[in-house]
């Protein structure tokens, strides 16, 4: 167990509902579920493989008390941001949002699956883009392929040979921000420190909740 | 003067060399068309995107939007910020709603500001370019300039998800939005019947769940093909990029023969107003749009 999980569950013990509140964005709005399943029947990663307890499940999870299963689980990880739920829901839920505050939640205390690739990817493109202010593609693209090492990346990067090659030669992709070029905000030093001192004042508003 | 000026906020996808880079090619045609000003932001960043939930947070996430709407506001005063990506829109308009509604999570954004020299007063509107095109200038304003209309060329018209959802256009469906059909009857094309309209085409998850993405990719394309259309189109970077380019990936995995241009609604627009074939950015289209490039040149 990571510190920050082993004081989390220390803190809220038996309150996994009030934890999902105080802790995850939009946690508050968990209770207002009411569990006719329209996120379910509306996410578009339902009718794919690979889902382990739809959103509404997981509401019920939470007021259930199942921290380990639900933390651990890679439900919503499978989130594409589509916003369908959202829009849907009867009560108003925000489910997408609540859905990546549960992720982002996991995430910090270490509870998210290892491996997880979207986790891998939200991760990576935050930091590609928060680097120099902007996106760098080509080097998210990198990235991501060779984030199983060496080989699976140059076998990923010859599949998507054909993708990449189009790109250039349609001049979508530019080979030259491999090298460092590439698009730059001006003033990244105020962008690092604007961004430090956010992620400083959220970790103190969370620790204050905690001890409260 | 321009007839209408705002604060342009490109992006990261639509840079020069990027791989919107053909949308905001046309775009630019489009607004010189239809005298529309776009003025860059200053040293504008970029939003974080949907994606970056579990690294970014809350705060840093809102904190990097507030950072556009401050450099929008001293530099380019009164105008409202218009973005031509989905998620820039999306993720810069869910910040304002927060932040204005949210009087302590403001307060720790004009601190974090601060570390940057600035400061918020007051936060523009932020709005979608279609939302301009609609609102501000209307369908009839818009079909004005039409010099070759698209008459007999079918279009699927993909909205997808974040250009329609959570926000929308006001006063459209989520459901089944009209506007995307509106704009391409606007320019003299044919809207055919399509189901897939508001499919999500995966979204990021097309980097890290390829396959169920391109499932989903699949159906979309299918769709296209059923309601007889010859070509797509949208209003969303990352939809148009997901839905061209995995194309021979689908075909190869599924035995399919796809191969159906994907294009941006302002790409039809230049197009109809006299634009080039570079010049509405179709140069840069990887499945070739050899009808239009044809039409282009007559």
């Amino acid at each position: 167990m990571s510190d920050l999980n082993q004081q989390m569950a220390a803190r809220y013990q038996n309150n996994f509902l009030k934890e999902i509140e105080e802790q995850a964005e939009m946690g508050e709005w968990v209770k207002m579920c009411m569990q006719c399943g329209l996120c379910s029947g509306s996410c578009p990663t339902h009718f794919q493989a690979g889902w382990e307890h739809p959103p509404q499940e997981i509401f019920m999870m939470i007021r259930a008390g199942k921290r380990e299963e639900v933390l651990s689980s890679s439900s919503m990880w499978m989130c594409t941001s589509c916003y369908n739920c959202y829009v849907r829901c009867p009560r108003k839920v925000p489910v997408t949002h609540v859905m990546h505050g549960i992720a982002e939640y996991t995430y910090r205390i270490g509870l998210s699956p290892k491996q997880q690739p979207t986790q891998h990817l939200s991760k990576t493109f935050w930091d590609n883009c928060t680097r120099n202010g902007r996106v760098n593609e080509v080097k998210l693209t990198q990235t991501l392929y060779f984030k199983d090492g060496i080989v699976s990346g140059i076998k990923k990067a010859m599949e998507m040979q054909s993708v990449a090659i189009g790109l250039v030669k349609s001049g979508r992709l530019n080979l030259m921000e491999a090298l460092g070029g590439g698009h730059k905000c001006k003033d990244i030093k105020g962008i690092h420190a604007m961004l430090e001192k956010a992620k400083e004042l959220e970790a103190q508003h969370k620790a204050e909740k905690a001890k409260a | 003067m321009a007839r209408k000026e705002y604060a342009f906020y490109p992006g990261c996808s639509s840079q020069k060399g990027a791989s919107a880079s053909n949308y905001l090619t046309s775009v630019q045609s489009m607004c010189k068309t239809l005298d529309i000003k776009m003025t860059e932001i200053p040293d504008w960043n970029c939003c974080g995107a949907s994606i970056s939930y579990a690294e970014a947070g809350d705060l840093p996430r809102h904190v990097l939007n507030a950072r556009n709407f401050a450099l929008a506001e001293t530099n380019l005063p009164g105008q409202d910020i218009v973005a031509t990506c989905a998620a820039c829109w999306l993720g810069a308009r869910e910040s304002k709603e927060r932040l204005e509604h949210n009087s302590g999570l403001l307060a720790d954004t004009q601190t974090a500001l601060k570390e940057a020299g600035l400061n918020i007063q007051v936060i523009p509107a932020v709005r979608h370019m279609v939302e301009v095109l609609i609102e501000d200038l209307g369908y009839d304003e818009l079909a004005k300039p039409v010099k070759k209309p698209l008459a007999g060329m079918k279009f699927a018209g993909y909205v997808g998800c974040q250009t329609n959802r959570p926000f929308g256009i006001n006063g459209e469906s989520f459901e089944n939005p009209l506007y995307l059909d509106r704009l391409i009857e606007t320019v003299g094309g044919e809207a055919v019947p399509y189901d897939q309209k508001v499919t999500c085409c995966g979204g990021a998850l097309a980097f890290s769940e390829p396959e169920k993405a391109q499932a989903q990719i699949k159906d979309i394309i299918e769709a296209a093909y059923d309601g007889g259309a010859e070509m797509i189109v949208t209003p969303c970077p990352l939809c148009q990029a997901n839905v061209e380019v995995y194309q021979g990936s689908i075909n190869k995995k599924y035995g399919t023969k796809f191969d159906i241009p994907v294009l941006y609604y302002s790409q039809l627009m230049a197009l109809a107003y006299g634009a080039s074939a570079k010049e509405s950015g179709i140069t840069g289209n990887v499945v070739r749009a050899r009808k239009l490039e044809e039409f282009a040149g007559k």
